[in-house]
C-alpha cells in the first residue's frame, strides 16, 4: 500500500470480479468434495490379519526337538521352533529387517533370515546381521489327547 | 492494491509459457478455432445439452469404474465379497459403488433423451448421419456395459438375470445355442461368464465405445450443431439466427448441466443406496420377482406376452428378431427419413417414434406392476 491510499480510495468490488471469486469458491469446494473421497478411497482398509488370534500349527509330532515349522498366520508367515530341548516357542516369521521369511538352521539351532543373513537367537532376539529388532513373539500351547497332540499358537 | 511489479511477473510469466508452447505445438490454429466457435440459439437450444449431460456422466463411469477395479475381484469366490468389502470396509466405497450404479442408470436415461430429441428435431438429417449411426452404436454399447456390469457382484438377481438375458438367443434356430455358449463362457452361467462379462466390461466395451465417442465429438465439433427444421425454414424467411460464443458462454452452460448431473447423481448415492443383495447360489432355485434392469424391463415384458407361436416360428424367435429389425431401423433411420434432408421432415417419423416410445414405456410400467 502506497501512503495515502485509504479506505475512501479503494476501487469498489466489481460485480464481475464478485462472481469470478463465487465462482471459484465452488468449483474450488466441488473439486474437494470429489478429491476426499477419491484419496481416502484409495487408501486400502487395515487388512484382516490382526483379526487373527490364534492358528493350529500343526502336531506335535511333526516336531522334533531341534526343529522348526514356518505356518500360515492370519495372513503373514509365523514360525513355531522346538528347542534341542524340547521346549515350544513362536514367533513372527517375518524378518524385522526387509520382511522375507525366516527359517530354523538346525545345525547352529538359530533363526536365519535368508535374504541378508540375519539372525535371531531361540528367544527371537536379533544377535548378528542387519535386523533391527527382535521378531515379535506369540504364545503357544499345546492340546489334545497324548500322541496326538496340536500344538496352538496366539497372539500374547 | 496489487504490487504492480508481481503483475507484470505474473503475465509475463504467463506470456512466457504460451509462447514456450505455441513455438512448440502452433495451438494457434486450435485457440482460433474455439474462439471463432458459435452455436445456435433457438428455443429448441435446452435440447443441446442432453449431450454434454451423457458425455459427462461416462466420464463419472469411467473414474468410478477404474477405482472400482482397484478392489473388485472378478471371481465366482470373490466377486461377491469383494464388491461387500468395497460397500463396507473401504472408505467412501459406498459412494464410489453407488455412484456407479447410479451413473450408469442416469448415462442410459439420458443418452434415450438425447436420442429422442435428435429424433423429434431430425437433427440426424444430412450432413449429420454419421454422428447418428455413431450415436446408435454408442447407445448399444452403453446397453452392452449396463448387462455385463450387472453382473459383476455376482448377487443372485444378476446371475438370474443374465441366465434369462444370455438364454434369449438359445431360441435362434442353428445359431442359437453358439451365441449362447460364446456369451457364457460355457453352457451355464458360471464363474467363467463372470469373467467374461469382466473382459468386456473393462477392456473390450471401453476400447470400441472410446473410438466411437472420439468420432461422434469429432464430428459434432466439425459440422457444429444442428438447426432444427423449423428454425431453420424461418431463417430461410429472412429471420436472423441468433448465435453464442462456443466458449465461454456455451460452455458455461454446459457446465450448468453437468452440475445438474452431479448434483442429481450426488443426491441418489447418498439418499438411495444401491442394493448388493444375496450372494449368487448357482443351485438355489430363481427367486420371484426376477428382472433386469428397468431399460430391458420393456423387452423382457415383450418376450412375456409373446405366444408360443405366431404364424407357425416360435413366439422367442419373433420377439429376437423383431427387437433386432428394429434396431436395424433404429440404426439407419437418417437414410429413411430422406425428405428431412430436404426440408421436408416426415410426419411418419414422429408419429412412429411416439407410438414406440409409448409402446416401451407400457411395456415397463408393466414389467414392474406383473412381476
Amino acid at each position: 500500500m502506497e501512503p495515502g491510499d485509504g479506505v475512501v480510495n479503494r476501487p469498489p468490488v466489481r460485480r464481475r470480479t464478485l462472481l469470478d471469486w463465487l465462482l471459484g469458491l465452488g468449483l474450488g469446494s466441488t473439486g474437494l468434495a470429489v478429491f476426499h473421497p477419491v484419496r481416502r478411497f484409495l487408501v486400502p482398509p487395515r487388512g484382516g490379519e490382526a483379526e487373527t488370534a490364534s492358528v493350529v500349527a500343526g502336531s506335535l509330532s511333526e516336531l522334533p526337538p531341534n526343529s522348526g515349522k514356518v505356518f500360515p498366520f492370519g495372513s503373514r508367515p509365523a514360525i513355531v521352533v522346538r528347542t534341542p530341548d524340547g521346549e515350544l516357542r513362536a514367533f513372527s516369521a517375518v524378518c524385522t529387517h526387509l520382511d522375507c521369511t525366516v527359517q530354523y538352521k538346525a545345525d547352529t539351532s538359530q533363526m536365519w533370515c535368508a535374504c541378508h543373513n540375519g539372525i535371531y537367537d531361540l528367544s527371537g532376539a536379533n544377535v548378528s546381521g542387519p535386523p533391527p529388532r527382535p521378531l515379535e513373539t506369540f504364545v503357544v500351547n499345546v492340546r489334545g489327547e497324548a500322541g496326538r497332540e496340536e500344538v496352538v499358537v496366539s497372539r500374547s | 492494491m496489487e504490487d504492480p511489479t508481481v503483475a507484470t511477473t505474473t503475465s509475463s510469466w504467463r506470456a512466457r509459457t504460451a509462447t514456450w508452447i505455441e513455438e512448440r505445438y502452433e495451438l494457434g490454429a486450435l485457440t482460433r478455432f474455439i474462439d471463432e466457435k458459435r452455436v445456435p440459439v433457438h428455443r429448441h437450444s435446452l435440447w443441446y445439452y442432453l449431450g454434454g449431460m451423457t458425455l459427462f456422466l461416462f466420464i463419472v463411469q469411467v473414474v468410478s469404474g477404474i477405482m472400482l477395479i482397484l478392489y473388485y475381484r472378478p471371481s465366482a469366490a470373490e466377486a461377491y465379497e469383494s464388491v461387500q468389502y468395497i460397500v463396507t470396509r473401504v472408505e467412501f466405497g459406498w459412494l464410489v459403488r453407488n455412484v456407479h450404479s447410479w451413473s450408469a442408470n442416469l448415462l442410459v436415461a439420458v443418452a434415450m433423451l438425447h436420442m429422442a430429441s435428435v429424433i423429434y428435431l431430425r437433427a440426424y438429417r444430412k450432413p449429420r448421419e454419421l454422428t447418428w449411426v455413431s450415436g446408435a452404436f454408442l447407445l448399444f454399447l452403453m446397453l452392452g456395459f449396463g448387462f455385463s456390469g450387472y453382473l459383476l457382484p455376482w448377487n443372485e438377481l444378476a446371475f438370474f438375470a443374465t441366465k434369462v438375458g444370455t438364454g434369449i438367443p438359445g431360441a435362434l434356430p442353428i445359431i442359437g445355442h453358439d451365441i449362447v455358449r460364446l456369451l457364457r463362457g460355457g453352457d451355464e452361467v458360471t464363474g467363467a461368464t463372470l469373467s467374461r462379462f469382466f473382459g468386456l466390461h473393462v477392456a473390450i466395451l471401453p476400447a470400441i465405445t472410446t473410438v466411437l465417442v472420439g468420432l461422434h465429438l469429432l464430428f459434432v465439433q466439425q459440422q457444429g450443431m444442428s438447426v432444427p427444421p423449423s428454425v431453420e425454414a424461418n431463417v430461410k424467411k429472412g429471420e436472423r439466427l441468433r448465435e453464442t460464443r462456443f466458449f465461454p458462454n456455451f460452455v458455461l452452460h454446459d457446465a450448468v448441466g453437468w452440475y445438474l448431473a452431479l448434483a442429481l447423481l450426488a443426491a441418489l448415492a447418498a439418499f438411495s443406496p444401491w442394493e448388493l443383495g444375496k450372494k449368487a447360489d448357482p443351485f438355489a432355485s430363481v427367486p420371484a420377482g426376477i428382472r433386469p434392469e428397468w431399460y430391458f424391463l420393456a423387452a423382457f415384458q415383450a418376450l412375456k406376452f409373446l405366444p408360443s407361436h405366431v404364424l407357425g416360428i416360435e413366439g422367442e424367435n419373433v420377439g429376437v428378431i423383431g427387437f433386432g429389425a428394429l434396431a436395424a431401423v433404429f440404426v439407419v433411420l437418417p437414410f429413411l427419413d430422406r425428405g428431412a434432408s430436404y426440408g421436408r421432415p416426415g410426419r411418419w417419423v414422429s408419429w412412429l417414434a411416439t407410438i414406440l416410445f409409448a409402446f416401451l414405456a407400457v411395456m415397463t410400467v408393466l414389467g414392474y406392476i406383473l412381476a
